[in-house]
């Protein structure tokens, strides 16, 4: 199986504090890989490192076979990102939004208009194309988003808490297109609060300050931990750190 | 350039679809200046004075004509009581008032000595002081003319010259006063706004994950409001010329080169703004404390910096917009060169500089 994420000992400090503390870990292609933690248990800062934002202090990581330190470049045009706040511009139409990222991800003008129809036709919304994307429900925003993080193809998407603020049955159809671009050999790699959404993900990591303190898939964590659910897993490993 | 052109084309969309937006960009400019130059003037024309001439002799009537006839003053009212006086006042009828002494001409003649009182309401200050101002030197001139040799001269003798402004004209004070407030107001706070608007909707993450290089992001974000700021310039020149005669004596290419340096510290100031703003409100709320004050109050725009304490002087000198008010001011109402501007170009460069840096800084901390 192909790795697309490798991380060893990787290690970021500001000051006195480290946010990422020497974490090691493989991301396979076409993993649904979780990347939990309580809130600042350092995931943002792992994030950032992974997304060639950030320079880490030590260790070593490659991201789409490009190394953190030297190609961040190279790394950018090979991931997808979409956060909780989905990113789109709102006083533009759907058609100007997936125009405008397909750009910035140095598409030319051919593949642009193909990119597009492909879009519309797959989300079903050829009619509002020329729409504002402040008139969409939060469902299809969403939706939007999403296909416009992969408007390039990247090997891996990034998604930094991608159902924050929707519905369940939103959240189940939404995690179907996750599957689907799982399958199609993308990597995605996402953060989530939700804990029956962790039970999704083919493989969980859980960080807790700084450092990662399980990881395997979401069956084997419950019986490591002696747990009936992921949510359970997750508040003793919680717990545990804030009574040590 | 591919990905730069349409950032820019993503931007002017951002601005030609809000309301508002458009209204600060094009009808203020507009707005202000018609507003500074018409409203709020101190330009004296037909203003309305009293007269009580307790002589009614050759001298007090000639006297009255030649005030009347100047074109500044116009005779509202005659006087005959002191009382009287009192009451056009206080009605605000009058702004002016001259009072001839009796036997005025006799005692001109005779005693060689003779006092002409003018009275002001002095509740408006600078008005007050521009009225007794203009009647005091047209009384010093109509001395002149009725003493044809010059014998009985007094011994000292004050004239006033009033350069480069000779009418005293309010509009030479207004539009370098105006065109730094409009400027800053688009080229900074705009700048600073939308992109802590980015900021602020998530939009700005997106951007830094994907290839687009920082430079990118600023010149794309900075480029439409520097040309709509620079026709807001050109609207902004072409009404005070047109309109209330300002004159442009200076070269044209170093006025624009001074508005284009200052356009630069506008905007350069305005992502620094940015950068330690993360939500659009905050980005406002500096902008306009930072901006604004400074513009309007620390700038030599309304009050003169000479007059200041010390320490405001201190503060004055890092206001933009006083730089660019002393060499706009220079180059199209002295119509000096490019020498008598370089401390003003230089120093507005220098808070370029900063700006950029502090805010590569900053930027680098928080988005990275």
């Amino acid at each position: 199986m192909e790795i697309t994420i490798v991380t060893d000992n990787l290690t970021k400090t500001f000051g006195a504090f480290t946010a990422v503390d020497h974490i090691s870990f493989e991301v396979q292609k076409g993993e649904i890989f979780g990347f939990l933690g309580a809130n600042g248990a350092g995931k943002t800062t792992a994030i950032r490192i992974l997304c060639g934002l950030l320079h880490p202090t030590s260790g070593k990581a490659e991201v789409a076979g490009f190394d953190v330190f030297k190609h961040t470049e190279k790394i950018k045009k090979n991931i997808g990102y979409m956060s909780q706040k989905f990113s789109l511009y709102e006083d533009l139409t759907i058609r100007e939004n997936i125009s405008f990222y397909s750009t910035v991800y140095g598409l030319s003008d051919y593949q642009i208009k193909e990119k597009t129809e492909q879009l519309l036709t797959r989300l079903q919304l050829h009619s509002e194309a020329d729409k504002l994307v402040h008139s969409l429900p939060l469902g299809w925003k969403q939706k939007l988003a999403f296909s416009l993080a992969l408007i390039h193809d990247p090997k891996i998407v990034f998604l930094d808490e991608p159902t924050g603020g929707v519905d369940p049955i939103t959240r189940r159809q939404f995690w179907d297109l996750i599957y689907e671009t799982a399958d199609e050999g993308t990597t995605v790699f996402v953060t989530t609060h939700y804990m029956d959404e962790a039970e999704y993900c083919d493989r969980i990591s859980i960080m807790v300050d700084g450092k990662i303190e399980a990881l395997d898939t979401p069956d084997i964590l419950k019986s490591q931990f002696k747990a009936a659910t992921m949510d359970e897993v997750f508040y003793k490993l919680a717990r545990g750190t804030s009574t040590k | 350039m591919n990905e730069l052109n349409s950032f820019i084309k993503k931007e002017f969309r951002h601005i030609l679809r809000d309301k508002r937006a458009l209204l600060i960009l094009f009808a203020m400019p507009v707005v202000l200046v018609i507003l500074f130059g018409y409203a709020i003037t101190n330009d004296i024309k037909d203003a309305k004075i009293a007269i009580l001439d307790n002589a009614h002799d050759e001298l007090s009537i000639g006297l009255t004509n030649k005030l009347v006839s100047s074109g500044y003053f116009i005779q509202e009212v005659s006087l005959h009581t002191n009382k009287e006086l009192q009451e056009v006042f206080r009605d605000g009828k009058i702004k002016l008032a001259v009072v001839f002494p009796n036997r005025f001409a006799e005692s001109y003649y005779h005693d060689n000595k003779v006092t002409i009182q003018l009275i002001a309401d002095a509740s408006d200050l600078n008005s007050a002081v521009a009225l007794t101002n203009y009647a005091s030197s047209i009384i010093q001139d109509y001395q002149k003319e009725i003493v044809k040799a010059p014998v009985q001269k007094p011994l000292f003798e004050t004239t006033v010259k009033m350069l480069y402004n000779k009418e005293l004209k309010g509009v030479y004070m207004f539009v370098p006063g105006v065109l730094a407030l409009i400027l800053m107001l688009i080229a900074c706070m705009m700048t600073a706004v939308s992109l802590a608007r980015e900021k602020e909707t998530g939009t700005m993450r997106v951007i830094t994950v994907s290839p687009l290089s920082p430079m990118t992001i600023i010149i794309g974000k900075v480029v439409p409001y520097l040309v709509i700021s620079f026709i807001d310039t050109l609207i902004i020149l072409v009404l005070s010329v047109f309109i209330f005669g300002m004159p442009i004596k200076g070269s044209f290419l170093l006025l624009f080169l001074v508005c284009l340096v200052f356009l630069f510290a506008a905007t350069s100031l305005g992502i620094m703004i940015s950068a330690f703003s993360s939500t659009q409100q905050i980005a406002l709320i500096v902008s306009i404390v930072i901006l604004f004050l400074p513009t309007i109050l620390l700038s030599g725009f309304i009050y003169p910096i000479e007059n200041m304490p010390l320490a405001l002087q201190i503060v004055c000198q890092i206001s933009p917009a006083k730089w660019f008010i002393e060499a706009i001011k220079s180059v199209m109402i002295k119509g000096t060169g490019f020498v008598d501007v370089w401390l003003q170009l230089t120093m507005l460069t220098v808070m370029i500089i900063i700006f950029v840096r502090v805010s590569i800084v900053r930027f680098r901390k928080t988005i990275a």
